[in-house]
């Protein structure tokens, strides 16, 4: 516990808030300082709180629990999504520097700190996210190892909070994407030894536009998750699933494949297969597509060159690849 | 214009079990909540829900005879035999809908001990039951493709001679009101922690639904009956969970005691919570506290165990107090968690009010009595929101078509107005905090005649404020500084309810513990306490009693 002999009976917090009002003509955006004095071992949370309470009521904002289970208030503290419940002042701002304060990112924003629920929930729609079962018993539960429930955890830990939606690099070029939170909840179901739907999900979320591949594992959702979901992980573990249940018709999985022959082969990537390889060799719309980079790409002496050189050591690179298969 | 067969206020576990079934009724049925149902307190239920499985070698009769026992025998019997009859089904139903409960090694549902009981029947998904039920639900609710008031705040009810026929809300994300006509409403609001402070409550919990049934005439039961929780988390006031008591946890003074062993020698941790509370009370007044606290031990129970079956404890010991729970106890102390008091309702959920219902913590069937078990809050939701949903589907067979007064809206929007118009003023959270603190120094773990006056005088003092509060925010759009003020006006009616119930009982019962009358009185209190709003009456509050319903246990001496 905090010694409370030692520190200080309050602490001044410094704020920077992003507010937005979509009443003012069309709707206006601007930072707002505030300075607060709260207890030393304060959250975000408690400040924003005080701001709300003692220095400025029209601050718009969301939060309920207080105590990371209710997913309420996810938003961006010094450019990365936090549930700022759950996040300790002194951890952000050790030596009482400003918290610049946002709202979560690739959701529109309702007013302040508030986002809209759509973008989010419309994702965990797309994954028809309830239990499919192929028989319902007629009295009692199911049978289920308890492994297999303990292992559904790291995804029902999932408190909708949206932090990985609002900071996801893909959602941020790419509105289509069904996104990581929605795609941890799919491996929920899938996992899940009492849905009898696995192969059509896995299939759904392998061919659909937005799926499975992607997305560009930058770790992103894996780091701002307060939860321990890791989405990305999730979203691996999907696209391994994928794979062996024989969906190996997309590009991500071509690519997954190019990438493993070639450095078999080579002992170092050959890129320029790759690129062909991962559009499809008979795909002669996106091949048409890829043209241009190359020609560029070649005026600035950037193309790979078109037959690949051997890596010295590719002997050796095969034979890692060999003890590895010999294991699995 | 919106108009549905039902209404449910409130997407928690109450609301969406009583959604699904209407759903399956056939009948038109729709969810109002001011947040969206994931973020329903339910959430924070963390132990488990508790329910005799009859093929598994338990009794319902047991667990009956466990609730009534926790509750002081002031749960009316008839009520908790419906209940635990009907929680084994409840509780399977929900593993069928998807919920990932525990598992033993047959691949059957495992379970966890539990205070106020011998038999461990409570069953578990870690420590975050509460959210992994309450995920299930809303997943079942995208299956059925439930209409939901996401963010709409209910302001009124609508009542037509003597007929509660719909609501007034606001549309938060608008700012609009709006009429929305029911043939019959069911009041799934949730509790009303935030009366009091500190509470283990989240913030929205404040009473909005007990108020609005108040309000339209319907009795709040035994309100004095207000539940502190053994093991809330020093000064950030955070529930840890009875679970870990269930698992082993010990809990020490500060010369490392079990002081249990003193008062309930033969259930020691796993008292019922109000004696439990009182105990870790004693020791903090009697100076073997630390700093206010007690600890919670749990280093014996090894690391792997604790983040396997205990791990959001886990979670939020490191990260708002930096312990370590394997390494260290943590600092404890009893903290306001629940009401068991409620809107009067019997079995089927129905109150006075024809076409309104309520389930889950805002009702009072009555189940829990003086003290509520742990892991049957979460019961008394399904169990209840299941039967006033199925009840109100029989209710609406019987009523004509919607209602065409849209009266009610003009008043609300000028009285709305009328709080917006009012000059600066004095802050919402300023009396708020005056009021929730008053209620906690004199409606606390001990009472006595003079606290509750004392906590009577600070709620006149704050009532005569009420009239002087502004409201900064004059915006439409997600204006929750106008929601705070109208908030407040629902837990000042329970406030008036909470006091006039305990001042009203000349015993000690469960929860209701006065240092001046320390026995239990049968032979005069075997009863319940209604309050009424009534402006005539002193203070604002009739209060009647009632009998409580006895069926096959006669109250004995309450001994752990």
């Amino acid at each position: 516990m905090a010694d409370t002999t030692a520190t200080p009976a309050t602490m001044k917090v410094k704020l920077k808030i992003k507010r937005f009002d979509p009443a003012d003509s069309g709707g206006k955006t601007w930072w707002q300082e505030y300075e607060v004095d709260v207890h030393p071992d304060s959250t975000v949370l408690d400040s924003l709180i005080e701001v709300r309470e003692q220095e400025d009521g029209t601050l718009a904002m969301r939060c309920a629990c207080r105590a990371s289970i209710c997913g309420s208030c996810g938003m961006k503290v010094n450019g990365s999504a936090k549930l700022v419940c759950k996040t300790r002042v002194i951890d952000v701002a050790p030596n009482g520097e400003q918290l610049i304060v946002e709202p979560m990112g690739n959701q529109h924003v309702v007013r302040d700190l508030v986002v809209s629920l759509d973008t989010f929930f419309n994702q965990i729609n797309r994954v028809e996210p309830f239990l499919q079962p192929s028989f319902v018993p007629e009295q009692g539960e199911y049978t289920a190892s308890n492994e297999s429930m303990e292992n559904l955890l790291t995804s029902m830990n999932c408190i909708m909070c949206g932090c990985c939606v609002s900071d996801c690099t893909v959602l941020e070029v790419d509105s289509s994407f069904i996104g990581p939170a929605a795609l941890a909840k799919a491996w929920r179901f899938t996992e899940d030894p009492r849905d009898s739907k696995r192969d059509e999900r896995l299939k759904t979320l392998n061919d659909e536009d937005g799926g499975m591949w992607d997305c560009t594992r930058c770790m992103k959702c894996v780091d701002v998750c307060p939860k321990g979901v890791a989405p990305m992980d999730r979203i691996m573990e999907l696209r391994e699933a994928a794979i062996e249940a024989g969906n190996t018709n997309t590009s991500g999985y071509r690519h997954t494949e190019s990438f493993y022959n070639s450095v078999k082969k080579n002992g170092r990537l050959d890129e320029t297969r790759l690129a062909i390889d991962s559009a499809g060799w008979t795909n002669i719309p996106r091949l048409l597509d890829l043209a241009p980079i190359g020609i560029a790409a070649m005026r600035k002496g950037k193309l790979p060159p078109l037959m690949p050189h051997k890596s010295e050591d590719h002997k050796k690179v095969r034979d890692l690849y060999k003890s590895v298969e010999d294991e699995s | 214009m919106y108009e549905h067969d039902v209404l449910i206020i409130g997407g928690g576990l109450a609301g969406l079990r009583a959604a699904v079934e209407v759903t399956r009724a056939g009948a038109d049925v729709a969810v109002i909540s001011k947040v969206h149902p994931v973020r329903s307190h339910s959430n924070a239920a963390q132990g488990g829900i508790n329910a005799p499985l009859t093929d598994r070698g338990d009794e319902w009769e047991g667990h009956a005879y466990d609730t009534i026992k926790g509750s002081d025998f002031l749960a009316d019997q008839d009520a908790v035999e419906v209940m635990s009859s009907e929680a084994g089904e409840a509780v399977l139903e929900l593993e069928r809908m998807g919920v990932i409960f525990s598992r033993g090694e047959d691949g059957k549902l495992g379970t966890r001990a539990f205070g106020g009981q011998k038999v461990a029947r409570t069953f578990f998904v870690g420590a975050i039951t509460g959210s992994a039920i309450l995920h299930v639900l809303f997943e079942q609710s995208l299956k059925l493709g439930l209409n939901v008031y996401e963010e709409w705040f209910v302001t009124k009810l609508i009542i037509e001679d003597g007929v509660c026929r719909g609501v007034v809300a606001i549309d938060l994300k608008t700012g609009e009101m709006h009429t929305i006509k029911a043939k019959a409403v069911i009041m799934a609001a949730g509790g009303a922690g935030r009366v009091f402070e500190p509470s283990t409550n989240a913030l929205i919990c404040t009473g909005d639904g007990l108020s609005l049934a108040y309000q339209a005439g319907v009795p709040l039961m035994d309100m004095e009956m207000i539940q502190y929780h053994p093991t809330t988390l020093a000064r950030t006031g955070i529930l840890m969970s009875e679970a870990a008591r269930g698992e082993g946890a010990y809990l020490l003074n500060a010369a490392g005691e079990r002081f249990m062993e003193k008062t309930a020698p033969d259930y020691m941790e796993l008292a019922s919570r109000d004696v439990v509370s009182r105990a870790e009370q004693t020791e903090i007044d009697e100076g073997r506290g630390i700093d206010g606290n007690v600890l919670l031990d749990l280093r014996h129970l090894g690391r792997e165990y604790i983040e396997q079956r205990l791990g959001y404890l886990q979670e939020v010991s490191v990260e708002f107090l930096g312990i370590d729970m394997a390494e260290q106890p943590v600092p404890v102390q009893p903290g306001m968690h629940y009401i068991m008091g409620g809107i009067k309702t019997d079995v089927n959920g129905a109150t006075n009010v024809p076409g309104l219902y309520a389930a889950g913590e805002c009702a009072n069937v009555s189940v829990h009595g003086a003290n509520r078990l742990g892991a049957n809050s979460l019961l008394d939701t399904v169990v209840f929101g299941r039967r006033s949903g199925a009840h109100a589907v029989e209710y609406i067979k019987s009523v004509g078509a919607h209602s065409k007064a849209e009266e009610d809206l003009t008043a609300e929007k000028n009285r709305i107005q009328g709080l917006l118009d009012r000059p600066k003023g004095e802050r919402v959270a300023t009396i708020r905090n005056d009021m929730a603190r008053g209620m906690t120094k004199g409606i606390g773990v001990f009472r006595d005649q003079a606290s509750m006056e004392g906590a009577l005088e600070n709620l006149k003092n704050v009532k005569s404020r009420m009239g002087g509060f502004s409201i900064e925010n004059k915006g439409k759009v997600f204006n929750t500084d106008l929601m705070f003020g109208l908030e407040l006006e629902f837990m000042i009616d329970c406030a008036d309810a909470v006091v006039a119930g305990a001042l009203t009982r000349k015993e000690s019962r469960g929860a209701h513990f006065r240092t001046d009358i320390t026995e239990r009185d049968d032979e005069n209190w075997l009863k319940h306490t209604l309050m009424y709003k009534d402006d005539e009456a002193e203070n604002g509050v009739r209060v009647e009693t009632s009998d409580v319903t006895i069926t096959q246990w006669e109250p004995v001496k309450r001994v752990y």
